[in-house]
């Protein structure tokens, strides 16, 4: 028992060093260079900061289908509210307030109708998109030049920043979403409704409420993840992120979260991330083609999940 | 079954057991929890490999390496836990594995005759065949799981706790079948929790402890006998009761719910609920506790007037504890502290933080005081015993430091010696030498245990709960007959 309890905590540390190595030897040792490390870094950043709130939604039992189409709306609003001559910081607030709110529809819904979050989050994912089209009538939409484009830009040489403004970002988020887990009634709330939502509501626990905001908070930083997206493209598209969902709750699983509730880590989450960034930059870096980069990921979410299975059998 | 080992890890869960039963003849197992009853059955019924030792039937050698070489041989189990599948019909689920076909096709009318039979002969052929089983009560549920064993046609039948959730009817039908299949020349294997029982029903009680055959006693032996050798010990005062000097009221119900129970508990009591299986003693409760819609009335709570939710009603001094501990009592993936904690996890940091650590450190000293025996308080409950599970569900009321406790068969499905502690926990909960007496309210299937704890009881039947009376002025047989509405009858 105890050694898979091991497993538990460094199954995903030794994903991602063996997937490491494997590139590393691929690609040569300048795959280790520090600013390859930070091509990584960039790469990850947008899956790593929608990861973050999945991991929470995860852990309560529930799952979002809808951060893909989130991340859009939220390029489309950056870029919508920047041609108004709003204020960076105003838009990004803009673009994370429209994220935050269709999270707060998901949470209503899910606890109002009863609806499994499967459902009503597949329904948002559809509608969200189609809102974002018809916000940005169907375009993508240019916007001036601000300091929100250099969020992911590679660094000059030299700067104090060390690594871009957007991975500290994600860096805060993280140590934030591991505090909320781990020590607030927030977070021990979401385990307990995650592990069995009936002992939760016999304790006196608000699930309703609790759940309203859990997915208000997956969507925020889903909304972030649009405000890296949008420091990425620096256009407003609807059509971003088509699929980056899965990417994301990929990236939750090979970190040791569990579908059914009640388990999962920011660690293990930010160490899943990485892995599938690592074989992205690795696969294009080798020049291998991308049917291979989608196979080998495919391998490993199996893999991972095999792995605990044998981990909590018992 | 000769000399039969299995060990998981360091634990020798079963250390050469012999158990031999002759065909027709009802053999009682009991033994506390652990003692390796349920390990033994498993390796009868191909589920668990033994590491060494040899079962016969027959007189044959019999390695069963899998459920199926048990159904083969003509053995069938039936488990305490349900394991119907919830969307299947009921007499899908009845001839599951066994479906009658031709051609690889199920002969539907085969299957609906069979399953018929099956249920007719347990009298519930009430119980609708094409029912999805999990839209069944968790009494006819339990017949529907009987009624598989009975189709297959078994010659050696194990029961694990199999009235461990029917009531007194279902009980009684049980019984009437187990005697004819008896004299039908069934070997049959009957483990249960409750002595009364067993003594009933057995020719013959072997006792397991630690592993090991203790005692094979006749079914007539007395009770106490049997439970002191299952404990390796005498249990004198099973039932302690210290002076009480009932308080100020702390719970009224007037005319509540649909149950119309007017009832009031006064500090330093213990106010016992009687009835059978579907009474709606469960319903009462929740209603109580608000985790079910209130129709009328009101509930009186100390100094608060209002409508039950689960979060007003632990602010105000009542917790509950589930009858389903598996299902709604525990989370079993959190661990022993998490559990513990949850109502109240405000104490454990300011505004909206939780230390980790002061809550391991609470669960430790609840741990302690309780005699739950874990590995740490990080050990996830669905590591316990079930003794155990139970001591830190308990403990949740404890450590919400709760006036008013609302108990929902406290007691089932744990061993004797986890019994006997809670009740001398509760006991000492409302002794008039407690600092704060607290009040308790406790249903209970096992009215030996009502007699024994309460100082009033109020029997429910169909819905409606009648007036309390003092304990002392009922016996076992007056609440069976209360509960059963056999006075009206006769």
């Amino acid at each position: 028992m105890s050694n898979r309890r091991w497993v538990e905590t460094a199954g995903p540390f030794l994903g991602l060093l063996f997937v490491s190595l494997i590139f590393g030897a691929l690609v040569g040792p300048r795959f280790f260079h520090g600013a390859n490390l930070e091509l990584i870094a960039r790469q990850a950043a947008i899956v790593c900061t929608a990861a973050l709130g999945m991991t929470m939604v995860i852990v309560s039992g529930g799952i979002d289908l809808s951060v893909g189409s989130v991340v859009a709306l939220t390029t489309v609003v950056i870029a919508v509210m920047l041609r108004t001559d709003a204020s960076p910081g105003a838009a990004a607030l803009a673009g994370v307030g429209a994220a935050a709110f269709c999270g707060v529809v998901n949470g209503m819904l899910i606890t109002a109708l009863r609806v499994i979050p499967f459902i009503v989050t597949l329904g948002m994912m559809i509608l969200v998109r189609g809102a974002a089209k018809g916000l940005a009538d169907q375009r993508r939409i240019e916007a001036p030049h601000t300091w929100l484009n250099d969020l992911l830009r590679a660094l000059d040489p030299g700067s104090l920043m060390v690594v871009p403004g957007g991975i500290w970002i994600v860096a805060a988020l993280s140590l934030i979403v591991v505090g909320t887990l781990g020590y607030t009634r927030f977070g021990r709330h979401l385990f307990s409704i995650g592990s069995n939502e009936r002992t939760a509501r016999l304790c006196g626990v608000s699930v309703e409420r609790t759940k309203i905001g859990v997915y208000a908070a997956c969507a925020a930083l889903a909304g972030v993840a649009g405000i890296l997206q949008f420091s990425k493209l620096s256009v407003g598209d609807p059509t971003v992120a088509d699929g980056l969902e899965l990417d994301v709750i990929a990236a939750v699983i090979i970190g040791g979260g569990s579908l059914s509730g009640g388990r999962g880590s920011v660690a293990g989450t930010l160490l899943g991330a990485c892995t599938m960034a690592i074989i992205a930059t690795g696969c294009s870096q080798k020049g291998l083609p991308n049917w291979v980069q989608q196979m080998v990921t495919g391998a490993i979410i199996v893999l991972a999940v095999a792995l605990d299975r044998w981990r909590t059998r018992t | 079954m000769r000399g039969v080992r299995k060990s998981f890890g360091a634990t020798r869960a079963v250390d050469g057991v012999d158990v031999v039963v002759a065909p027709g003849e009802v053999c009682g197992l009991v033994g506390q929890n652990g003692a390796g009853k349920s390990t033994l059955m498993s390796i009868l019924a191909g589920a668990l490999l033994p590491d060494a030792g040899r079962l016969f039937i027959d007189g044959q050698p019999f390695h069963p390496r899998h459920p199926i070489d048990a159904r083969k041989a003509g053995v069938a189990m039936i488990y305490q836990e349900l394991s119907l599948a919830p969307h299947l019909a009921v007499m899908e689920n009845i001839l599951l594995g066994d479906e009658p076909s031709r051609a690889g096709m199920v002969r539907w009318a085969e299957m609906r005759r069979r399953a018929s039979a099956a249920l007719q002969r347990l009298g519930r052929g009430d119980i609708a065949l094409d029912a999805p089983a999990g839209a069944l009560s968790i009494a006819s549920q339990q017949m529907v799981e009987i009624a598989r064993a009975l189709a297959s046609g078994a010659r050696v039948l194990v029961m694990d706790e199999p009235t461990s959730s029917l009531g007194a009817e279902d009980t009684r039908r049980l019984f009437d079948v187990i005697a004819q299949l008896r004299r039908e020349g069934t070997a049959i294997v009957y483990i249960s929790h409750f002595i009364e029982e067993v003594k009933a029903i057995a020719g013959r009680i072997v006792v397991l402890r630690d592993g090991r055959n203790v005692a094979e006693l006749p079914g007539d032996a007395p009770a106490a006998a049997i439970v002191s050798s299952m404990v390796g010990g005498d249990v004198a005062h099973l039932y302690p009761r210290s002076g009480r000097q009932a308080g100020e009221p702390l719970l009224e119900l007037q005319r509540f719910g649909s149950a119309e129970a007017t009832l009031t508990l006064h500090r330093g009591e213990i106010v016992g609920i009687a009835g059978l299986l579907g009474s709606g003693r469960t319903r009462l409760l929740r209603t109580l506790f608000g985790l079910e819609p209130v129709r009328q009335g009101r509930v009186r709570l100390g100094a608060w007037t209002g409508k039950p939710h689960p979060r007003s009603q632990w602010r105000h001094g009542m917790g509950m504890l589930s009858e389903d501990r598996k299902g709604e009592g525990l989370a079993g993936g959190l661990s022993i502290a998490d559990n513990l904690t949850l109502s109240r996890l405000e104490e454990f940091g300011p505004a909206p933080f939780v230390s980790p650590r002061r809550q391991d450190a609470a669960a430790r000293n609840w741990a302690e005081r309780l005699g739950i025996k874990a590995a740490g308080p990080r050990q996830p409950v669905s590591e316990l015993s079930g003794g155990n599970q139970q001591k830190v569900a308990l403990a949740r009321l404890l450590h919400h430091d709760v006036d008013v406790l609302v108990l929902d068969e406290p007691t089932r499905g744990i061993d004797v010696g986890s019994k006997a502690q809670i009740y001398a926990l509760l006991d000492s909960l409302v002794a008039a030498a407690n600092p704060r007496p607290r009040a308790v309210l406790l249903v209970s299937s096992y009215f030996p245990e009502l007699i024994g704890l309460c100082d009033r009881i109020a029997v429910m039947r169909k819905g409606r709960l009648g007036p309390p009376r003092p304990s002392t002025e009922l016996t076992e047989h007056q609440l069976v007959m209360d509960a059963t509405g056999a006075e009206d009858a006769a």
